[in-house]
């Protein structure tokens, strides 16, 4: 009785918790390959930021990043690398990796999804964790 | 057991009222319009179902997406304050970013570092012919370029060769050719956008193409 009631009361947060009310910027992709399993709040990236400051070619022609949420498995290490994000965020162009709290900023437990995109209103969402980095 | 069921269906129901309550103050308050004349049913209101954004270009804290209670979602920018003195548009973010850059009011680098590299732009109108009675496409190298480079969509999304590309609106809306940005990034596929790109009105002469069946049809 006591675990059926549980089970409800978890089913009714997780629905309250859909992003359904969310009125985040246009965009906005919340990056949750890895961040869950490790502990850590997803990543919420603001394209609107980034596009003021850097045309589309230098992340997605330069950096390599591809256009797909989720699609370029970031990882700390890469980014301390000096690949992905770390091409800027390491303290010359941009503010360094201590600041964990900037980037993983989302609310834990959101999958990998890009905020406001057509696709994702219209099918639903396929993105799924991809679990712990391979060494 | 019985009971279980019951308890879980009992709560499953008040989720979704709860949920339906939600969904609704997420909307614009529908206002109780009474008829002039009385009894008249309050449902008979102008744009019943109308979705209305709550708010636009909500601050990080309040957007549904960030974890208020993290420290670094209050450092963030909220996105109205660098919005403010650009040219706005209807959808999207409601910024207009090629205006913006057009206008001379963003200087977006084209290089990581370097800012003084000039992006590589191509003036060159493509005009696709819409089979139906829309208006004919004009996809803009120019703004495009200025974003973008070649090798972001050629060759590999766009086949660079004329009527080697099969586009329709659905495969843009679920996410390939232009929907690769159009509605996730760049600006959206809604309703006050389509002339955006279906720009060219059709000639004077044009005549909407038959279908087969009606072609087929013995007694036209």
């Amino acid at each position: 009785m006591f675990k059926s009631a549980m089970v409800g009361l978890l089913s009714m947060f997780a629905v309250l918790m859909l992003p359904q009310v969310a009125q985040a910027e246009y965009a906005d992709v919340v990056i949750n390959n890895y961040a869950d399993a490790a502990g850590m709040r997803p990543v919420v990236f603001p394209h609107w930021y980034h596009r003021i400051r850097f045309r589309c070619k230098v992340c997605h022609a330069d950096l390599g990043f591809k256009f797909k949420a989720g699609g370029n498995k970031i990882t700390m290490a890469k980014i301390i690398d000096g690949k992905f994000c770390g091409a800027c965020h390491n303290g010359e162009i941009s503010w360094s990796v201590e600041n964990c709290g900037m980037c993983h900023s989302g609310v834990p437990g959101m999958p990998t999804q890009i905020h406001g995109s057509t696709v994702q209103r219209l099918v639903a969402p396929t993105y799924k964790s991809l679990g712990k980095p391979a060494k | 057991m019985k009971t279980k069921y019951f308890f879980l269906s009992v709560l499953a129901m008040t989720t979704l009222l709860v949920v339906g309550f939600n969904a609704q103050a997420a909307q614009a308050p529908l206002k109780e319009v009474k008829s002039a004349k009385g009894n008249v049913s309050g449902a008979n209101v102008f744009n019943r179902l109308l979705k209305k954004d709550a708010q636009r270009n909500a601050a990080p804290a309040e957007d549904g997406i960030h974890d208020s209670a993290n420290d670094g979602t209050h450092v963030l920018q909220p996105p109205l304050i660098a919005y403010d003195g650009l040219p706005t548009s209807e959808f999207g973010n409601y910024v207009d970013w090629v205006k913006s850059l057009d206008d001379g009011l963003l200087k977006p680098r084209y290089d990581l570092s370097d800012p003084t590299v000039e992006p590589l732009v191509m003036d060159l109108d493509i005009v696709r012919e819409v089979k139906a009675s829309m208006p004919d496409v004009v996809f803009p190298h120019k703004p495009h370029t200025q974003w973008l480079h070649c090798s972001n969509c050629h060759p590999k999304i766009f086949i660079p060769q004329r009527k080697a590309n099969v586009m329709s609106m659905s495969a843009i809306l679920l996410g390939q050719k232009c929907g690769v940005c159009h509605g996730k990034v760049s600006f959206p596929v809604t309703t006050k956008s389509c002339t955006k790109c279906h720009s060219k009105p059709k000639p004077a002469d044009w005549k909407p193409p038959k279908s087969e069946a009606s072609l087929k049809n013995p007694w036209r």
